[in-house]
């Protein structure tokens, strides 16, 4: 089975993030970059699925080359080769076009299953599975919290407010996971030395027949238009008990409507 | 903190080293590691199979399951295992360079395939016997005697003070023969040999350290390690284990940094921040130095032990140096903490009174400056 899960690198969120004042896009030189964590999990879930299936991880990574140490990463956990997008003409893309640059891509070198985290935590979107099962004319199964896979049946248990939702496609298709999917592996030192000699094919635009037209801030179709600092956290409220306490601490929940 | 930008020098796989044991560590350690502490135990067999897997068990060992790993991965590892407790560090120092080190590079074929990959996986743990309760900084004149007895051996002697003791399913002992100092393989289960643990310790508590008897153990000539006989055998396997303590305590001694500035930040007096009063800020900065030299210190051993071209005397620089930097920066640490400072809540107490013991163990300080005394005159300052 042809596995790729798609990787991002994002700016670590223990650090504090920043835009850039010039164009208004990430900052991705003031943060480090790490792993965007969820996509640990779908990488811990695609090594499963080739453990259980047979078959390949190849690894997909649109970012900086910065990136490489995140690919190396997902390799280190035991993927078995990775594409690099990578191209100045891609900064600044959104998620439409994330999703068209990405599709193409996948379109290139072929796919049964494309496993991504559900969300990134830079630009928080959360749309990119279903905008790449769009542009791919595959099924979108999202939100995973467990995968099974039935000769070329795939299903899906997808958590809700209400229980789960069993969701079965056939393959090839385009799935999303959340947290508890799994608990994603650590790397081994044998995984970390073997990565090294692991392939990765970096791809440009021109590689990967994307039109630089369709990418980039230029012609993104979402702007930002203002950003400010978030005002730092105001003091908190002291409710003093003097047998009150506990009517105080309601009133005080009520009067932000938690209750 | 990495004021010096020091660990940007790193390869990736270095960094990933780095990164992967200090999400290990915070993981699956730090949040209990203060409970081991105060109740003074180290869960070896939980650990042992986890930190195996992670590849940390003779990581810069080859072949038998090890991973191979070059000296500046195993320093960088070392560090990060410390910088949780320097009990965990212990415990993979011990299993990897006092107890696989001196199978792999003496041992029979058999020997080596029996133990390796075992203890490599963390299912076999080991211990290295070489302290005994009458001789510590002297080792030569070591008391535990093996005699030959037809074709096999028998020893009598204690040892004590001896780390994963308790818990070892191996020990590696050392002791006199005729013809001079040599390695035994003992397996835990040998009648005549037990190792009751070591109670009321005010250092290294989160980790095992036991006494070994040894009362009348037979083993066969296949358990005497063929490779070496001297004192050379266990110095070398010490020259190992020193090279990741000069490591590890410079990861100890950053978690008191970074305790310690955290604390300075956000603690107030006098309407401000602790951390904005220049004696603070002296106290801060002095610690930064003495962590990054530290640091220096072992990333240049690194690269002499990568070239083959490390010497003892080099080894015990970094040891003396280094352990003491570490005490010294736990110590400030503690009084930038106020009455925190004495407290399990905050790791720095933890470190600093863990710190003595390894200040004293592999070699005290005292011996290192007579090693560096030797080497800068010549003169022979122990006996
Ligand atoms: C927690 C812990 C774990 C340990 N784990 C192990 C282990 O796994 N295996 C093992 O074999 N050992 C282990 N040790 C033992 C350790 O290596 C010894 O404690 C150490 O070598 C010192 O020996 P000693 O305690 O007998 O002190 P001594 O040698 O009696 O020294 C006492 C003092 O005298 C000083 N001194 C001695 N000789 C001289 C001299 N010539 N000139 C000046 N000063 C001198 C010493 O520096 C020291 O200050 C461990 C110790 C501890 C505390």
């Amino acid at each position: 089975m042809n596995i790729v899960v798609c990787v991002k690198q994002v700016p670590d969120t223990a650090t504090e993030r920043k835009l850039r004042p010039d164009d208004k896009t990430i900052d991705r030189e003031a943060a480090e970059g790490v792993i965007n964590e969820i996509c640990e999990y779908a990488v811990e879930e695609a090594l499963r699925l080739k453990e259980a299936h047979g078959g390949e991880v190849t690894v997909l990574t649109m970012g900086p080359s910065k990136a490489t140490d995140t690919i190396r990463k997902a390799l280190a956990m035991g993927a078995d080769k990775a594409v690099h997008l990578v191209d100045d003409a891609l900064h600044g893309s959104d998620g439409l076009q994330t999703s068209y640059a990405l599709a193409q891509v996948l379109k290139k070198i072929g796919f049964d299953v494309v496993i991504l985290g559900s969300e990134s935590t830079d630009a928080r979107m959360g749309t990119l599975a279903a905008m790449l099962a769009e542009r791919l004319d595959a099924p979108q199964l999202s939100l995973a919290n467990k995968v099974e896979i039935d000769g070329s049946t795939i299903r899906i248990q997808r958590l809700t407010d209400y229980g789960f939702d069993r969701v079965e496609a056939s393959l090839p298709a385009v799935v999303s996971v959340v947290e508890k999917i799994n608990e994603p592996r650590y790397p081994s030192f044998k995984g970390i030395m073997a990565a090294k000699k692991k392939p990765v094919e970096t791809l440009s635009v021109a590689d990967a027949e994307i039109d630089a037209a369709k990418v980039g801030l230029a012609s993104a179709a979402t702007e930002v238009v203002d950003f400010a600092v978030a005002p730092p956290r105001a003091a908190g409220t002291i409710v003093k008990d003097e047998g009150d306490g506990g009517v105080k601490v309601a009133e005080f929940l009520a009067s932000k409507k938690f209750v | 903190m990495d004021l010096l930008d020091i660990d940007a020098r790193l390869s990736d796989e270095q960094r990933l080293v780095r990164d992967t044991v200090r999400s290990y560590a915070g993981d699956r350690v730090l949040p209990r590691v203060a409970g081991w502490f105060e109740e003074g135990v180290f869960p070896a067999r939980e650990l042992a199979p986890e930190l195996g897997s992670l590849g940390l068990l003779g990581m810069h060992l080859t072949g038998y399951g090890c991973a191979g790993a070059d000296a500046t991965s195993y320093g960088v590892a070392c560090r990060e295992l410390e910088a949780a407790d320097s009990g965990l560090r212990s415990f993979v120092s011990v299993q990897g360079s006092l107890a696989m080190f001196p199978i792999w590079r003496y041992g029979s074929a058999e020997q080596k395939a029996e133990w390796l990959p075992r203890m490599a996986s963390g299912e076999a743990i080991g211990c290295f016997g070489l302290t005994e309760p009458d001789r510590g900084s002297d080792p030569s004149s070591m008391r535990t005697y093996a005699k030959r007895d037809g074709s096999d051996w028998i020893l009598n002697g204690a040892k004590m003070w001896i780390t994963n003791g308790s818990v070892a399913d191996v020990a590696v002992v050392w002791a006199r023969t005729d013809e001079g100092i040599r390695g035994f393989v003992v397996p835990a289960d040998t009648p005549g040999f037990s190792a009751p643990e070591i109670h009321r310790k005010l250092s290294l508590r989160a980790s095992v350290t036991s006494s070994l008897y040894l009362d009348d153990v037979r083993l066969p000539e296949s358990a005497v390690l063929p490779g070496v006989t001297g004192l050379k055998g266990p110095l070398s396997c010490l020259s190992e284990a020193r090279f990741g303590i000069l490591w590890g305590v410079v990861g100890a001694a950053r978690a008191c940094l970074e305790a310690a500035l955290g604390y300075a930040r956000t603690r107030e007096q006098f309407g401000r921040p602790i951390g904005g009063f220049q004696l603070t800020q002296e106290k801060l900065a002095w610690m930064a130095v003495a962590v990054q030299q530290a640091q220096l210190t072992a990333l240049h051993l690194a690269a002499l032990k990568e070239s083959g071209e490390l010497k003892p005397h080099q080894i015990s620089f970094g040891k003396l140096a280094n352990v003491r930097a570490a005490i010294d920066v736990a110590r400030q640490a503690r009084t930038i903490l106020g009455a925190n400072g004495v407290t399990l809540e905050y790791p720095v107490i933890r470190h600093m009174t863990n710190l003595e013991s390894v200040l004293t163990y592999e070699g005290t300080e005292e011996v290192h400056l007579l090693t560096l005394g030797k080497a800068l005159t010549g003169l022979d300052a122990f006996r």
